[in-house]
């Protein structure tokens, strides 16, 4: 235990996800030694982080405004929709450059475990996209594990009266790895998504 | 494979040990307490990356120190591998392979695969359910790794279901103030907002992992029980037969709870109408009719449905036979595929989910996981206001059993503890045996055996475990260690172990 605002920021830094007590320490005592314009800057850009960014009305991306860059960019096909858990999932898609259509960030998977189920998700906002009929394809790309795969399960589910198309990422091995080197959960659900090769 | 050498480095009592190991027959002999068992313990450790004695590693490692190292050299097919192991209790644990560092050390299991007997096996036949079910879950995933992610899952399933289940029950019992999407007209036409729709998604979970868990269970159970038949019978030759039948919540044969025997505890808790039902073992005879779940379920049409194994024979024990007929017309509706199949209802198979009436090919599955996925479907709606109620799972691999039966009588409760000993070293014999087959003769560890046994039975294990690549054994006493297995002799005494043959 350390004087009370040292503890403070401990504790506080210690609440941050991946960051155990050991670590809290070490960032708390880094941050003490710092320059003070170094932590005025840390502690500006935290403020307006909270300040300045919102979540999208439209997909619930994050935003500098009202809605994100790519619900407002008007050459991204409206007819498909890519069904994310969180935006940091927005971001590794982009980069792809592959998708050009929309997203939707349902902020999280169901998991009962932590207390979150489809009313805590997203999910009433994504129902009122589709309610009109203009989109036509759903991309589930939630993550590929259980509470993930639980999660386009439901939502497979919920939208099949619909009638509208419904993809899952396929869950494969990674680009650059030995076949023989894959962890056998991965080489097996690899198994499981193979595809016809078209020649 | 054999192990050619073993050093281990602040591991339980030892500070370092250094052994050089051959193939053949290795004894290990000294008083209690001296670290015969510590020692292979050590190997077990380096083929599993747990050990037999404790689920958690901080004993493993020499009391004052922070860790402990275990090096082994493993030699197949003359290729040797280095296998570094060290073992850090609340950290990572870090694993090399001939000297070149692991990322994941998990990735050096199996490298050395052993079949470890040892005191503690005795609750194989004698401890509750979950002993079984570990023993059979183990040696899946020793024959194919990809079971640790069935299980796993299986078990994360079971935790997330269970979550529900239990906010579910309290939603219940209280305000129903879960039901929040109730006044959103859309939403709650949609089914969504209800924790029943999140169940249904769990129940398709729960069946499509634990059919997998089952169908390999089932086809192990088959695989296991001439072996261990064989190995019951050949360390005890002359006294009454060692059976397998595989329990199960999910009705996965004819044969069942056999109405004579058989104590209450050794049937799993039967959910609601459910019963605690099994494949059939023993010899098959053709011409005898499936018989129909026993334990009478409260209707025949959920009897049918869930019975998605057929009768594999008969457990000879003289049950009255029962006409397969609605079992056979519920196995179809749940699986349309087996039609074909089947010709008539009774007098054969009433469903070929486990194929006994044709000749399977060879490395061909014989269990159908598709009618099993189904079944546990089917068996999880049926049971759905039980578990609402209780809030548990009560249906599917977790709450099955693995029956031991010694002639007619189950071994649990009626055996004694000579015949109890033999028939988990059997177990360990037959799980040895399954391994061998795969491929490479897996070191076979007997840890304290034959203190147990009576020279006749010695003399038989002696003979049974000759023909292995590698064989250590520990003794307390020198006079232990059957004359038949004469190799090399180590003396464990006061930390240190000293070769003296
Ligand atoms: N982490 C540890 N640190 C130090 N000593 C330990 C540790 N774990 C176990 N021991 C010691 O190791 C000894 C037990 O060793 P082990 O189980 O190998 O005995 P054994 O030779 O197999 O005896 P028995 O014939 O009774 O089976 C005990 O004396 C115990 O105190
Ligand atoms: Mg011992
Ligand atoms: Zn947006």
């Amino acid at each position: 235990m350390y004087e009370g605002v040292v503890q403070n920021l401990i504790d506080e830094l210690g609440m941050l996800p991946g960051v155990g007590p050991k670590s809290a320490q070490r960032i708390a005592f880094h941050l003490l030694a710092a320059e003070p314009t170094d932590v005025k800057r840390l502690a500006h850009a935290l403020l307006e982080v909270k300040e300045k960014v919102r979540f999208c009305r439209v997909c619930g991306n994050v935003a500098a405004e009202e809605e994100c860059r790519i619900c407002r960019d008007s050459r991204r096909d409206p007819h498909v929709i890519c069904v994310v858990e969180e935006p940091k999932d927005v971001v590794a898609i982009e980069k792809t450059r592959e998708f050009r259509g929309r997203y939707h960030v349902l902020g999280g998977a169901i998991s009962p475990i932590d207390g979150v189920g489809p009313d805590d998700l997203r999910i009433r906002e994504l129902m009122t996209r589709l309610a009109d009929g203009r989109v036509t394809e759903l991309i589930l790309a939630t993550d590929p594990n259980l509470e993930g795969e639980a999660t386009a399960t439901y939502l497979a589910r919920l939208v099949k009266p619909m009638g509208l198309k419904v993809t899952r990422l396929a869950s494969g091995l990674p680009v650059g790895g030995d076949l023989e080197y894959a962890d056998e959960v991965t080489l097996g659900r690899a198994f499981e998504g193979r595809r016809l090769l078209d020649v | 494979m054999h192990v050619a050498h073993l050093s281990l480095t602040d591991f339980r009592s030892y500070d370092t040990v250094d052994l050089g190991l051959e193939p053949g027959v290795t004894a290990f002999v000294g008083p209690n307490g001296q670290g015969k068992t510590n020692l292979v313990e050590a190997l077990g450790y380096v083929a599993t990356q747990s050990s037999h004695r404790v689920a958690t590693d901080a004993p493993l490692v020499r009391h004052g120190a922070s860790r402990a190292i275990v090096r082994s050299v493993v030699v197949r097919d003359d290729r040797r591998a280095l296998v570094e192991l060290e073992i850090n209790p609340g950290r990572a644990n870090r694993a090399r392979l001939n000297r070149s560092p692991m990322s994941r050390p998990r990735d050096v299991i199996g490298l050395l695969r052993t079949v470890l007997f040892a005191p503690e096996d005795l609750a194989l036949v004698k401890g509750d359910p979950s002993e079984r079910r570990r023993f059979l879950d183990d040696l899946l995933v020793a024959r194919a790794p990809r079971f640790a992610g069935v299980r796993a899952d299986y078990d994360r399933v079971l935790k997330q279901r269970g979550a529900l289940l239990r906010t579910a029950a309290q939603a219940r019992r209280g305000s129903r103030s879960g039901r929040r999407a109730e006044n959103d007209a859309g939403f709650a036409a949609a089914g969504a907002g209800d924790v029943l729709s999140t169940l249904e998604v769990w129940d398709a979970h729960l069946a499509r992992q634990g059919a997998e868990l089952l169908a390999a269970r089932l086809e192990l159970v088959e695989a296991l029980r001439p072996l261990v038949a064989a190995a019951y019978a050949s360390l005890a030759p002359g006294s009454a037969p060692a059976s397998l039948e595989y329990r199960g919540t999910l009705s996965t044969g004819g044969d069942g709870v056999s109405p004579e025997g058989v104590s209450p505890d050794d049937v799993p808790p039967a959910p609601g109408s459910t019963a605690g039902v099994s494949t059939a073992g023993g010899q098959a005879t053709e011409e005898q009719p499936a018989r129909g779940p026993v334990g009478e379920s409260a209707n025949g049409r959920d009897a049918g449905a869930r019975s998605v194994m057929a009768e594999h024979g008969t457990a000879g024990r003289g049950t009255t036979a029962r006409p397969a007929a609605a079992q056979g017309t519920a196995a179809h509706k749940a699986h349309p595929a087996a039609d074909r199949d089947t010709q008539s209802a009774a007098g054969q198979s009433a469903h070929p989910a486990v194929g006994q009436d044709a000749h399977p090919a060879a490395g061909q599955s014989v269990v159908d996981r598709g009618a099993i996925e189904q079944a546990l479907r089917a068996a999880l709606l049926e049971v759905r206001s039980a578990e609402l109620e209780r809030g548990v799972t009560l249906v599917g691999p977790h709450r099955d059993d693995l029956f031991l039966g010694l002639g007619e009588l189950p071994a649990r409760g009626y055996a004694s503890h000579g015949e109890s000993w033999s028939f988990a070293l059997a177990l360990r014999l037959a799980a040895y045996e399954l391994l061998r087959a795969d491929g490479g003769d897996p070191v076979l560890i007997l840890d304290d055996v034959f203190a147990e046994l009576d020279t006749q039975r010695r003399r038989r294990l002696a003979e049974f475990v000759s023909s292995a690549e590698q064989v250590l054994i520990t003794a307390a006493v020198p006079g232990d260690v059957p004359t038949e297995l004469a190799g090399a002799w180590f003396d464990v005494a006061e930390g240190s172990v000293t070769r003296v043959r």
